[in-house]
């Protein structure tokens, strides 16, 4: 019976080893280090805010591995030998696979600065980073102060967090406003208000200069670049974007570059050996996209495909309309399609932007200026259908179609008010004036 | 890492009461300790005054601590340290809040003297004394021990309902849900019924009647004395008797058609107001591990199939063998309770077979051979007695295990324990049937959002009905449970916005998509050709 080894048990591995066992009985292992059972990395931030225990953070019981048959074995693979087909273990166990599939995931992002291995210095990325976060600011007593640097999903994650807690939080953003590489203008500043109503407090382009250490070598206060100002924190946590997480790689014969190299099967350059979600690097981007997309949907996507392909049915990796959500502390995100911010955003690409008068809701619309054809569409605070969007993709249709059938797509929960005649009252004013 | 932190129970102490919360629990615990005197036969100057006075510094206490920990913060989901707070999170204070309710509830269903209950026409004493002075303004009748729980029942649901809509006050359906389930109680549980008492006279008797509370959740409904007084009260009456049947056969199932069973569990039921507003803050202990499924879908369905006996045995009881003094008579009774179990049952099977998963099939073939044999049994024998038990021990024991226990002690009493909905889901029969509706015969589910799930368990966490929503949502899967009371949770902690309750076309209800919105359409033909 053929052996899957499959490193790594978050969203990508745990989908690919299901739908094989779906569409299989080859003998599956997923390898993990970091936690016995597959959890919802995304849910982590609500283990810390007591909204969940982490027990609840698994989607699946634990009897249920072993009733579907999919081994699992706690350990850290320190080399992969694949001309033999071995996995060696740093406790020196070893273990023989006849495909392999790296799905390793991601890990946070340290550019350098010093004093970011200081204890009280962490990212937010696994369960040991969690675990850690309990022990260093359990509470406003402990930590009197956190900094957290750099403006992404998981920063204003982990300020929400914190902020749960009454810890006071310090946001350095790099940018001039939060988020705003992919985030458009409007949307990106009412994000900016939202977390300052919070009582975060945002220090837009403000870059972190280094971190000091008291004389235990625990962070004691953070100096900032752009004024010299020494911040006095507790806990400093780095959320500057994630990269691949595969330096126990670097000895085998897998290609890599940011990630592992894979080609649209998701194959590496040696036979038998595949990865998958955030680790995979794309030799080609696909469409718009980035070619390592270190995103839930995308990593469950690859999994689903692999398993096509693992199991016979050669299929490549093609992932149809772009599509990703958020919650930036009270306001829900969603996006379908394609909206950029200023940065790479396309010539061709226009906006229609409508925002309400309370401040939390808004949405953007991009379209093609000269055709007219609906690109995408970001949404805070009103909840759309998926399927519609993606229907409306496919179909190519323009954004006045959108704008008139948009309380088709609506997805909010019964009763609440709707908002399509201002946004359409909004969209025809805009273009009389335009 | 240490094993507290792997459970949560985390080193957080920035999650205590705040100073005004602290003095608002104050009041309302001091209003409370009145009642406590009361039961202590301390003997108050003005009863009417002094009982003002403790309601009110209940409600004071509870708004002005609902004020307090949400009108600080912004609109939105606060979850903030559930898990780390004692009386929600099965610590001390929640066992031993578990402990007093169940408490209150054994006396007040077996002890009722030591509350002040007196012999007929005795005066009443102690806490049901205290209560005298508002029962005698709404129906003209001294408290009775059920009087004493009605007002704190309501004075619960209102006080913390307020709270659950400021809570949820970024949730319009919640809102007006929660709106409908405090009128329902205080109009048509408290207020209505006792209205209704002061209508009564030596000549005319209607009974006690919560006209929302239907049968088989008002399991006494058609038991002899109630009938006879609605009988023997003229057109009033038997239009009461009516509606009590037409109810059941007729608003519920149409209703429940097109709106799911959510109409009543979630919008009108009294012990559904209690749980979605005093049991708010317990809903996230409801168990939600496939095993205390398999139990709930054996428990409940046990506890409808008692109830349709002992009240076919009641009900046979007392009517006639005689056909030209009355219509309805035990042999025509009889027919007409199995024709209908035999057409529900025969239904479902032939345009439902597909839907029902094999346990159900087993269940319900069991069970249905189980009646009809009884039903045999009494034809052929000697006629003494339906069923082998005497209807009288039958109703007794429905009464004391399902209409107390269960309903009461446990199912209120464990909240703090099990969570708020432990009645409805493994004991209430009206959810039951109303639930066999939802799942075979509704416009109603819960759909998701393509492939927007992150698995997060939010969802399923905050479940009072304990069903594993992250099972269906991370799967794109519609959710047909006859357990789901529809009362939004899911949809309204769904931190992507995956979950929304609808009522549409019966075509496209269940919809088990093997894979998600996402991947090229090729790939979703090829998997759901399958």
């Amino acid at each position: 019976m053929e052996h899957v080894v499959i490193i790594g048990n978050g969203i990508s591995g745990v989908t690919l080893a299901r739908h094989i066992r779906k569409l299989s009985d080859k003998k599956i292992t997923i390898i993990s280090a970091e936690t016995d059972y597959f959890f919802s990395r995304t849910a982590l931030m609500y283990v810390y805010m007591g909204h969940l225990k982490f027990e609840h953070t698994q989607p699946y019981e634990n009897w249920f591995w072993e009733k579907n048959k999919i081994n699992l074995k706690k350990g850290y693979v320190n080399t992969i030998d694949t001309d033999t087909k071995t996995l060696h273990f740093t406790k020196g166990d070893t273990i023989t696979y006849d495909k392999l599939v790296i799905a390793t995931g991601s890990k946070p992002n340290k550019f350098g600065w010093p004093g970011q291995d200081l204890k009280g210095v962490q990212g937010l990325y696994s369960k040991q980073n969690l675990d850690n976060l309990e022990v260093v600011a359990p509470n406003n007593q402990v930590c009197k102060r956190a900094v957290i640097v750099g403006g992404g999903l998981i920063g204003i994650e982990l300020a929400e967090m914190l902020n749960s807690r009454n810890i006071p939080v310090t946001f350095l953003v790099r940018e001039s406003s939060f988020w705003n590489g992919v985030l458009p203008e409007g949307e990106s500043e009412m994000i900016n208000r939202h977390i300052k109503n919070h009582h975060i407090d945002l220090r837009l382009s403000t870059n972190l200069k280094e971190i000091i250490s008291d004389e235990n070598g625990k962070v004691k206060s953070i100096i900032i670049e752009e004024t010299g100002e020494e911040l006095p924190c507790d806990f400093v946590g780095l959320t500057a974007g994630v990269s691949p997480n595969i330096s126990f790689l670097e000895d085998s014969k897998i290609k890599t570059n940011k990630g592992v190299l894979v080609n649209r099967y998701l194959e590496t350059n040696v036979k038998d050996v595949y990865a998958i979600g955030d680790c995979a690097e794309q030799k080609e981007a696909i469409g718009n996209r980035r070619p390592v997309e270190a995103v839930w949907y995308t990593g469950r996507m690859m999994g689903e495909v692999l398993a096509q392909t693992m199991c016979g049915n050669s299929m490549q990796y093609n992932p149809g309309h772009w599509f990703n959500s958020a919650k930036f502390l009270d306001i829900e995100y969603q996006t379908y399609g394609w909206v950029f911010g200023s940065k790479g955003r396309p010539d061709y690409e226009t906006h229609f932007h409508w925002k309400h008068n309370d401040d939390t809701k808004c949405i953007t619309i991009a379209y093609h200026k000269d055709t007219k054809e609906f690109l995408g569409i970001n949404t805070f605070g009103i909840r759309m259908r998926h399927e519609t969007f993606d229907n409306w993709l496919t179909e190519k249709r323009d954004v006045d179609y959108v704008i008139n059938h948009l309380a088709e797509a609506n997805f909010d929960p019964e009763f609440y008010k709707h908002f399509e005649k201002d946004i359409k009252l909004a969209y025809n004013n805009q273009l009389q004036t335009a | 890492m240490s094993n507290k932190l792997n459970y949560s129970m985390s080193l957080a102490n920035s999650y205590g009461l705040s100073k005004s919360q602290k003095i608002a629990s104050a009041i309302g615990i001091l209003g409370l300790f009145i009642f406590l005197l009361a039961i202590f036969n301390i003997q108050f100057p003005d009863r009417g005054i002094v009982l003002t006075v403790a309601l009110l510094l209940i409600a004071i206490g509870t708004v002005w601590f609902a004020n307090n920990a949400y009108l600080n913060t912004t609109e939105g989901i606060k979850n903030d340290g559930v898990w780390f707070k004692s009386i929600s999170s099965r610590g001390l204070i929640g066992w031993l809040t578990g402990l007093v309710l169940t408490g209150f509830y054994i006396v007040l269903y077996f002890f009722p003297e030591l509350l002040g209950l007196t012999e007929k026409g005795e005066a009443n004493t102690g806490l049901i004394a205290l209560f005298d002075p508002l029962s005698r303004i709404l129906s003209g009748n001294p408290a009775s021990q059920w009087f004493v729980y009605g007002t704190l029942y309501t004075l619960a649901i209102l006080a913390f309902g307020y709270k659950f809509i400021l809570k949820y006050r970024h949730n319009r359906y919640e809102k007006i849900r929660t709106g409908s389930v405090m009128f329902f109680q205080l109009a048509f549980a408290f207020l209505i019924p006792e209205f209704m008492a002061r209508l009564n006279s030596d000549s005319f008797s209607l009974p006690y009647y919560d006209l929302k509370n239907i049968w088989p959740l008002n399991y006494y409904n058609f038991e002899q004395y109630r009938v006879n007084s609605m009988i023997s009260a003229g057109d009033i009456g038997t239009g009461l008797l009516i509606f009590g049947i037409v109810s059941i056969f007729v608003i519920t199932p149409i209703l429940t058609y097109k709106y799911g069973k959510r109409w009543y569990c979630s919008w009108v039921c009294g012990c559904g107001a209690l749980a979605e507003t005093a049991g708010d803050s317990f809903r996230q202990l409801s168990d939600k591990s496939q095993f205390a499924w398999k139990v709930e879908r054996w428990v409940i369905h046990s506890v409808l199939v008692f109830v349709v006996l002992m009240t076919t045995a009641v009900v046979h009881s007392y009517l006639g063998v005689d056909s030209t003094k009355y219509w309805l008579t035990k042999g025509t009774f009889l027919i007409l309770v199995a024709s209908l179990l035999t057409i529900v049952f025969v239904g479902a099977f032939v345009f439902k077979r597909k839907e029902l998963a094999k346990d159900a099939k087993y269940g319900a073939i069991g069970y249905f051979v189980i009646i009809i044999a009884l039903f045999a049994l009494y034809y052929f024998s000697s006629k003494s007695n339906l069923f082998l038990f005497k209807p009288e021990t039958l109703r007794k024991t429905y009464g004391f295990l399902i209409g107390s226990i269960f309903s009461g002690v446990i199912g209120t009493g464990f909240y703090p324990i099990f969570g708020s909905r432990v009645w409805c889901r493994f004991g209430c029969p009206m959810a039951a049937i109303l639930g066999f509706q939802q799942r075979l015969f509704s416009k109603f589910r819960i759909t998701t959002n393509g492939g927007q799930c992150i698995s997060c368990g939010n969802c399923s966490t905050y479940c009072e009905m304990g069903i594993d929503v992250r099972a269906y949502a991370q799967k794109g899967e519609n959710i047909v449970r006859s357990s789901c009371v529809g009362c939004g949770i899911c949809s309204a902690v769904c931190p992507r916005g995956v979950l929304k309750l609808e009522n549409d076309n019966m075509d496209g209800r269940i919809n088990p998509n093997e894979i998600l919105l996402g991947n090229d359409v090729n790939l979703m033909d090829l998997i759901n050709q399958k």
